[in-house]
This record gives C-alpha cells, sequence and structure tokens, in this order.
C-alpha cells in the first residue's frame, strides 16, 4: 500500500517538493541551534518554555481530536463517518510526529533523551507524557493500517482490531490530559494551576482538530474523486461548534475565578495577556486578534444557514483554527511564565531561526500528512461507492 | 545512582522489550558492574555530615552593597558560573545564570509589602538561592531524576544526566534554576577560573547545590564563608544544638511562598538582633 | 535476459557502495600509528619515587579496557551516593574520585594521555565540555 504515496501527478510532486524544501530549512536553522544551543531562539531564564512547547501542546490537541470522529462512528454507529474517519487517524498521526518533533527541538540535550527510558520516573508527568504520545502514536497507526488494507481488499477488518479501536478513545483522552498535567501541577504558576485546565484543554482540541479536518475533507474533495461525504462533514462542523463553545464558557470560569477572587497573582497573567503589564503589550493585539477570529467563527458556526454553505464553513474553521493556534500554542504558555516568580515581566519573542524551525517541523508534518492522505484516497478512488461494514 | 543487581536486571529487560537490547547486551561485559558500593567506595572522613542542612540569612548584617557582592561573587567564582555582559556592560539578561543574588524586599516576598511600609524594609536587598525544599516541585517533575534529594535535604542536581527539557524551570517557585543556553565558557574567563570545579555545558539546567562539593571536603558553604559577621549560618536544623537551629526557635524567621508547602530550609530573620 | 529498470538499479547500486565504503576514504591519509602513551608527567615520577612502582587506580590493563565504566561509575557514586573516596581492587590504596582533580592531577599530560588514544580510536568524549583540564604547553603537540 505503501507504494502509493510514491504515485502521483505533477502537482503532487511538487507540493511534496514544496514541503520537502521547507523542512530542509527547518533542518538547517536546527543544525544551526544544535550547534550554538536554545540561545538561538527568543527563550531566556523568565521565559523558560516558548513557541515549539506551544505548538506541541496544540498539536497533542490536534491529535486527540480523531476520537470525535472514532466515537460517533464506533460506539454510535454513525455510518456517515465510515469514510472520513481514516482522513481522523492519519491527521493524528502526523500530529503526533509533529509533537514528538517539537519535544526534540526544544531539548537542551537531545542527544541524552535516552535517559528518559534508562532513568524511567513515574513521579514526572513529563515521563508518562512520553509513555501515551508514543503509545498513541502505534495504535493510530495500527488502526489506520489494518481497517484502510481491509478496505483495500473489499472485505471487513479483522476482528482484533476492534480492540484497539475502542482503546484509541480513552488513550485520546489521555494524551491531552496528561499534556494539560504538564502545566496545571506546578506550585507558583497561578496562570496554569487550574483544575479546568484538562477540561479545556479537551475541548479547544475537540474545535481545532475537527476545523482543521473540515477544511482537509474539503481540499481532498476537491483535487481527487474520493468525497468525504457531506453530512459527515456538517455533523462534524457541529462537534466544532459545541466544543468551541465549551472551550470559550471554561475560559470564562478561568477569567471570573482570576477577577472576582481580587488575587493579583491570579489576574496577572490575563492582564498581561489581553491589556498589558507593568507597560508591557507585546502580546495584546496578538490575544484580541484570537478573541476576535473566535467571535467570528462562533457566529457563523451557531447559525444552520451559515454553517451549512461549505465557503462559510471553511471560513469559519480557519478563523477557529488559527485563533486557537495563538491563544493554545503561544499565549497560554507564555501567559504562564509572565510574570516569573518575582512579579517581574521579562517578555519574550520568537527569533527567526526559531520561527523557520517550527515551520520546518510542520512541513515535516504536513509532509507525512500528504503521503498518508495520498494512500487513503487511492484507495478510496479505487472502493469508490463500496460502502464496508466496519 | 546506585543500582543492585535486580533493578539492572528489570531496567535492562524493560529497555530490550523497547529495542534497546543490543546496546544493553553489549555492556552487560563481565567486569563492568553497574554502581559502585561500599566498601569499595566511601564518603570522605572529612566531611560535614547532617541530617537536614538549612541556612539564616539576616539582612541587617549586610552593611554596604560590597557585602553582598562579596557574597555573590564567592559562589560564582567558586562555581564556574559565566557571567555574559552585554556590549554596554550591563547584564545581557537572555543568557544570564545566577546561583545567588539579591531582590529588593517586594520580590523576594510578593505581595507582603504595604503602603506603610517604611522605605527601609522596602528597599532592603535580600540574598536568594535555592531553598533546598522538602517537598521540591522540581524534582516531583524531573523526567529522568537529573535533580534529586540527598538524604541531607540537599537538592542536588546531576548535570551529566539533565536533558534540558526545563520542565524544573517551569515548576520552581523561587526562579532559582538557569538553564545554559549557549557554552557557558564563553563568558568564563580562563585567567580566573576555579580549576578545582567544573564549567556546564550548553543546554543543561544549573542552580546552587549548598556547595556539596565543599561540605564533602569539611568546608562550609563559599557564600557563608565569605559573608560578614553574624549574616549567614548554615547547619544541621535537626540538631538542636546547631546555630541555625537556635536562631530559627527563638526569632521569628520567614521564608519566601510557604503556603506553596515546598518548606524551603533557608530562613530571613527580619528583626536584626544579635544572635549566636 | 533483460534487467528492467537497469539504468535505475545501476545507479542506486553505485550510491550504496559509495555509502558503504564512505568510512575507508574519509579516512584515507589519516594517522594510523598506534599512538604511545606517556606516564612520565612530574607527579608520575613522584609516586614512582615514592612507592617504588608506577601505578594507577586499577591494573594497566583494567584502566586500558575499563576506564570509560569506572569514570561513569565514579559520576554517580560522587554526585549522586556523596561518595568521594575509592577503595582499589588492586592495591587497597585509597583514591580521590574525580577527574579533573584526581585522574589529572597524575595524568597532566592529555593532549598525549587522553587525546591520542581518543583520537586513534575516533571516540570523542565529552568529560571536557564541562571539566576542566590542565594547562599544557603548546611545544607538547605531537
Amino acid at each position: 500500500m505503501l507504494e502509493k504515496a510514491f504515485e502521483g501527478g505533477k502537482k503532487y510532486w511538487a507540493w511534496l517538493f514544496f514541503l520537502g524544501a521547507l523542512s530542509a530549512v527547518g533542518v538547517y536553522y536546527y543544525i544551526q541551534q544544535f550547534q550554538f544551543g536554545l540561545g538561538l531562539t527568543g527563550m531566556n531564564r523568565d521565559v523558560s518554555w516558548g513557541l515549539y512547547i506551544g505548538q506541541f501542546t496544540f498539536l497533542v490537541g490536534v491529535a486527540a481530536s480523531a476520537v470525535m470522529l472514532v466515537i460517533p462512528y464506533y460506539l454510535h454507529d454513525f455510518k456517515k463517518f465510515g469514510k472520513i474517519v481514516i482522513l481522523g487517524e492519519f491527521l493524528a498521526i502526523s500530529a503526533v510526529t509533529m509533537c514528538i518533533l517539537f519535544i526534540f527541538v526544544d531539548m537542551g540535550q537531545p542527544m541524552r533523551i535516552m535517559n528518559v527510558i534508562l532513568h524511567p520516573t513515574p513521579n514526572s508527568v513529563m515521563f508518562w507524557d512520553s509513555v501515551v504520545l508514543s503509545g498513541y502514536l502505534a495504535i493510530n497507526a495500527l488502526v489506520g493500517w489494518v481497517t484502510l488494507s481491509a478496505d483495500r481488499k473489499g472485505v471487513p477488518p479483522p476482528k482484533w482490531i476492534k480492540f484497539f479501536i475502542y482503546l484509541s478513545i480513552p488513550w485520546a483522552v489521555s494524551i491531552h490530559t496528561v499534556t494539560a498535567f504538564l502545566y496545571s501541577g506546578l506550585p507558583a504558576r497561578h496562570f496554569w494551576l487550574s483544575a479546568v485546565m484538562a477540561a479545556r484543554f479537551l475541548a479547544s482540541a475537540f474545535a481545532a482538530g475537527p476545523a482543521l479536518l473540515i477544511i482537509l475533507a474539503l481540499i481532498v474533495r476537491k483535487i481527487s474523486k474520493f468525497d468525504p461525504g457531506k453530512e459527515a462533514i456538517q455533523a462534524i462542523g457541529k462537534i466544532v461548534a459545541y466544543a468551541m463553545f465549551a472551550n470559550v464558557f471554561l475560559l470564562g470560569l478561568e477569567f471570573f475565578t482570576a477577577f472576582y477572587s481580587g488575587i493579583p497573582g491570579h489576574a496577572a497573567s490575563f492582564l498581561y495577556l489581553y491589556v498589558g503589564l507593568e507597560g508591557h503589550t507585546e502580546l495584546v493585539p496578538l490575544m484580541w486578534t484570537s478573541t476576535i477570529l473566535a467571535i467570528v467563527a462562533l457566529l457563523l458556526l451557531v447559525f444552520p444557514a451559515a454553517r451549512k454553505k461549505e465557503g462559510l464553513l471553511a471560513f469559519a474553521c480557519l478563523s477557529l483554527f488559527i485563533s486557537l493556534w495563538i491563544d493554545k500554542g503561544f499565549g497560554l504558555i507564555i501567559g504562564g511564565f509572565v510574570p516569573n516568580p518575582f512579579e517581574e515581566v521579562h517578555p519574550y519573542w520568537p527569533t527567526m531561526p526559531e520561527a523557520l524551525i517550527t515551520l520546518g517541523v510542520w512541513a515535516i508534518g504536513f509532509l507525512v500528512l500528504s503521503m498518508l492522505y495520498k494512500i487513503a484516497i487511492s484507495v478510496r478512488e479505487r472502493t469508490a461507492g463500496i460502502e464496508i461494514e466496519h | 545512582m546506585s543500582m543492585d543487581r535486580r533493578q539492572f536486571l528489570k531496567i535492562a529487560g524493560i529497555s530490550s522489550i523497547l529495542g534497546f537490547g543490543a546496546s544493553v547486551a553489549s555492556a552487560t561485559h563481565t567486569i563492568w558492574e553497574p554502581g559502585l558500593k561500599p566498601p569499595q567506595v566511601e564518603p570522605n572522613p572529612d566531611g560535614l555530615i547532617a541530617k537536614r542542612w538549612a541556612m539564616v540569612v539576616d539582612m541587617s548584617k549586610f552593611k554596604t552593597d560590597e557585602d553582598i557582592k562579596k557574597v555573590t561573587t564567592a559562589c560564582h567564582q567558586t562555581h564556574n558560573v559565566p557571567d555574559f555582559r552585554n556590549p554596554d556592560g550591563t547584564v545581557d539578561k537572555k543568557f544570564e545564570i545566577k546561583w545567588i543574588w539579591e531582590e529588593p524586599f517586594g520580590r523576594t516576598f510578593p505581595g507582603s509589602e504595604n503602603k506603610f511600609m517604611s522605605e527601609h524594609i522596602k528597599d532592603m536587598p535580600f540574598i536568594v538561592l535555592c531553598n533546598h525544599c522538602d517537598n521540591p516541585p522540581c524534582v516531583r517533575v524531573c523526567p529522568t531524576q537529573a535533580t534529586f534529594k540527598l538524604p541531607n535535604g540537599i537538592t542536588m542536581q546531576d548535570m551529566h544526566r539533565c536533558i534540558g527539557c526545563r520542565f524544573c524551570m517551569a515548576a520552581c517557585p523561587y526562579g532559582a534554576r538557569s538553564f545554559n543556553w549557549t557554552d557557558p565558557r564563553k563568558a568564563i574567563n580562563p585567567a580566573t577560573e576555579n580549576k578545582a570545579y567544573p564549567t556546564r555545558t550548553k543546554g543543561v539546567v544549573e542552580k546552587c547545590t549548598f556547595c556539596t562539593e565543599r561540605l564533602q571536603f569539611g568546608k562550609i558553604p563559599a557564600c557563608v564563608e565569605a559573608a560578614p559577621k553574624g549574616a549567614m549560618f548554615f547547619g544541621d536544623i535537626e540538631d538542636p544544638n546547631s546555630e541555625v537551629r537556635k536562631i530559627v526557635t527563638s526569632q521569628l524567621t520567614i521564608r519566601r511562598k510557604p503556603e506553596l508547602g515546598t518548606g524551603p530550609a533557608v530562613y530571613y530573620v527580619i528583626g536584626g538582633s544579635d544572635h549566636a | 535476459m533483460k534487467l528492467y529498470d537497469g539504468g535505475k538499479i545501476l545507479i542506486g547500486l553505485m550510491v550504496f557502495v559509495g555509502i558503504a565504503t564512505f568510512p575507508f576514504y574519509y579516512n584515507i591519509g589519516k594517522v594510523d600509528t598506534k599512538p604511545e602513551l606517556k606516564t612520565d608527567t612530574p607527579a608520575i615520577q613522584a609516586w614512582e619515587k615514592q612507592y617504588g612502582k608506577k601505578e594507577c587506580v586499577e591494573s594497566k590493563e583494567y584502566m586500558r579496557s575499563e576506564h570509560m565504566q569506572l569514570l561513569n561509575n565514579w559520576r554517580d557514586s560522587v554526585v549522586r551516593d556523596m561518595n568521594r573516596q575509592y577503595v582499589s581492587m588492586t592495591s587497597g590504596k585509597k583514591f580521590n574520585m574525580s577527574l579533573q582533580n584526581g585522574c589529572l592531577n597524575c595524568h597532566s599530560n592529555k593532549k598525549q594521555f587522553c587525546d591520542q588514544c581518543h583520537n586513534y580510536m575516533a571516540v570523542k568524549p565529552y568529560c571536557f565540555d564541562c571539566h576542566i583540564q590542565p594547562m599544557e604547553k603548546e611545544e607538547n603537540k605531537s
């Protein structure tokens, strides 16, 4: 089946070449960073995590969101998702790949990565995160491959795979919960020390991931003969709308506790992000962009008339994706470090090499995604019109 | 880390399952014994020992800025802490590494300031360093046990094992940890470096170790040695006859952010009377 | 017999042979004489005078083959178990477990003692990224 990834037209190869070139730029700057040290980034003593860890956090959510297709299809027998579920699983594989790469480029001593296995430490959330992430990658690769191979042969997938499909559901929840625990268990970071952190992570994940999937499904339909299904896309649109409302609600809860309690430490990070603190307003425009995009997306998603127009739906999904990318992939991490434990404000902004390494990782992720989708599309085009019971 | 045969076999077993069998198998060479145990190794007989090391700092005994500078410089020179500077001579905040330094009262004890407080206290500098907590969040989060508790209460940092994930920096409530954003030797003068202590490499986290390496040779921490008389005390707080214990028992001392439950082992005397 | 895609196969083979033999031509012209390690530093000579023989913490053969494991163990024992002294299995003498303040006190000729052999074996231990090496005169360079 793998050979399908290497059979394609000129446009397909041009796209792969373009992504390859972007990854090469990223690799080039990563080598620079490897030689000089992480000082090549904008991070410093006070803001010691930045864009890399932000992207990692955001993409764990995208990976986990595959479960929003798996649950309706496999638990509720929602047949309309039959064709699209593979796109969700392959998106998860690509997202987890990016997560692992982002952790790797963020490490000060990447050559010592095996220390995590040589000295396993169950009290560290980071240790569990590496366990659940690699497990999730394996489960999705297995499930995606086995079901797609069965489809190609026109037979139902083997019974034993059901076990892994069901396992993937709690596992998806676990990867994002554990990722939230990286933050929500730290005693002196008021901004992160919140019990709703994991819930908020899941809500934003189940909005951003499926939003990206809608965009991808629309692109797939446009450039190939594989139609993931109009109803399926509309159904995902509803999932995105609900999840985004849950996310905004949870964010509202954070605001209430921070400001009504009147505890200065709880409000400080919110003030820094949305209005500026001690004269530092670096992130304010970004956070309001995120807010406005979120409002636009919600307005378009909540009215069925707007949501049913696929152009508007795509626009809403794109706005929502960018909004959450800013909020979770950047603001959430930086906000936790500002102000610092001395209640001083030290700003952070990514450097050009840092941004290009980040872009390079995304390019590698999309390279993996494009090749996996190419395989899925090839199989689906051959079996077009044949519904297979999973 | 000391490892007995059973532990080693367990880890080797797990590793081989994970596909690292080859590398582990080649390491199980006949003479290779994981970990050294007494009597093959022993502590230095001259070493200072304690049940629980602790420090008391009395800022009123520091009369001038020079007094404070002496303390921080003593530490940073002893441990080859790099001194990154901007072209104009100011501290380069981006690369800055520090083990012990000064902060004003309000920064040291956030939320303790009030409007009517005397200017004297408000402006008073405080010496801050790693608190060697009873229950340190940095140790809890470290994925490789590169930072860990010694039986004598010191929160130790194994710079050999650190992978540079910086989780400990996010976890520390006291901003006590620094990361090597680039090779620190760029900012260490070979003429004045301490030839008896290593530097660090890029990509690892470092911090105060309560001078573990000096204690083991019978010396008290470099900062305490350089401090004015009666300004800094170091000793076994579990020992009722130690100076630190006597001060903490007899006077009002405060610790940084005690409400977090970390149990800091650095106590600050605010009153400023004579002791010991 | 016809070779399908013969051109591609040949190019592939050439690339493979090129990569597989890379280590050989990469090392062409590099020194391959066996290193002779010098153990005649002032500290070692002083030791010889005092004890009547040259000796390290363990036998020469053990040190040659196991010094990396020994140093690894020392490192963990010092940093993590608060031990500082090593009791020799060979002589029973006690040694300060330290690379910088132990080994290099005697072997102050790091360039001749450590580097020569490491270069010959093409290994790059990162010990000296952190541990400060003794000052050596430039003329020691071989």
